[in-house]
């Protein structure tokens, strides 16, 4: 058991638990919280495998950005927001069957292929490698990405807007 | 930690997601399973890309948390929206498109 194993485990024990949390909590406000602490944990994975920029823009974007957005969605939909509601369907039993066939699928296809283990050694920094490869091989697409997200951004105002 | 170890976890926060958008009735809950099931998507996209050697997966990791943030915008101003019209978010009142 090395530190990076650990570590591994912690996380992984911290993301899955609140990622159940996330989809069984009673109180939507409260999943809402339980997913910060996912998004975070998450960021904690992207650190393990060396990807701090990464692991920056997770903790910027999702767990300060997205989730002030839907605590203030919840916050305009939902009267109750301290109460506990029925947050189910119906589907709750079929859709845990899916759900665990899936994850039995996709483990035993993991577990039948040739995967590396062991990574290669980092010869650079990974940030700087980032940084140029976004500006040079993927310019175009970086311009259209902030194209869809100033159409994203129009839409949702024009959406929220008031009627008059 | 070989690859293995990340694609399953990836696998499991993606089949939770998965179930949570099954059996959410709140609107907002069926979208918070798919940022689950998207940040999955971009453990996988990160494992792959340090354990091959090669920067394009990070680079299609922030495109992702870049698409998801419009999607969630977009997403939660639907919600809003159809508060205002309908007022409920649950998703088995949401009918109008039924014949």
């Amino acid at each position: 058991m090395n530190a990076e194993t650990i570590a591994f485990a912690a996380l992984a024990l911290v993301l899955v638990g609140s990622a159940l949390m996330v989809v069984l909590s009673t109180n939507l406000f409260h999943a809402v919280l339980w997913l910060a602490l996912a998004l975070t944990g998450t960021a904690g994975i992207f650190l393990l495998l060396e990807a701090e920029f990464l692991a920056a823009v997770q903790l910027l974007l999702y767990a300060g950005g997205i989730i002030t957005i839907v605590v203030f969605a919840i916050v305009v939909t939902e009267r109750l927001v301290g109460e506990s509601i029925t947050q189910t369907n119906r589907r709750i039993v079929g859709g845990g069957l899916v759900a665990l066939a899936l994850v039995g699928i996709i483990a035993n296809a993991i577990a039948d292929s040739p995967l590396p283990t062991t990574r290669p050694p980092l010869t650079s920094d990974l940030t700087r490698a980032v940084g140029e490869t976004v500006l040079t091989r993927y310019a175009l697409p970086f311009e259209l990405l902030a194209l869809l997200m100033v159409a994203a951004l129009l839409g949702a105002i024009y959406f929220a807007r008031p009627d008059d | 930690m070989g690859l293995n170890a990340y694609l399953t976890l990836a696998a499991v926060v993606f089949c939770i997601g998965l179930f949570g958008v099954m059996s959410r009735r709140n609107t907002i809950g069926i979208l918070l399973g798919i940022e689950l099931m998207l940040n999955a998507v971009n453990i996988n996209l990160v494992a792959f890309s340090r354990f091959v050697g090669n920067v394009d997966g990070m680079i299609f990791t922030v495109f992702t948390i870049c698409i998801t943030v419009s999607e969630a915008a977009l997403g939660l101003a639907i919600v809003i929206l159809l508060f205002r019209v309908r007022r409920t978010v649950t998703a088995d009142h949401l009918d109008l498109l039924k014949g």
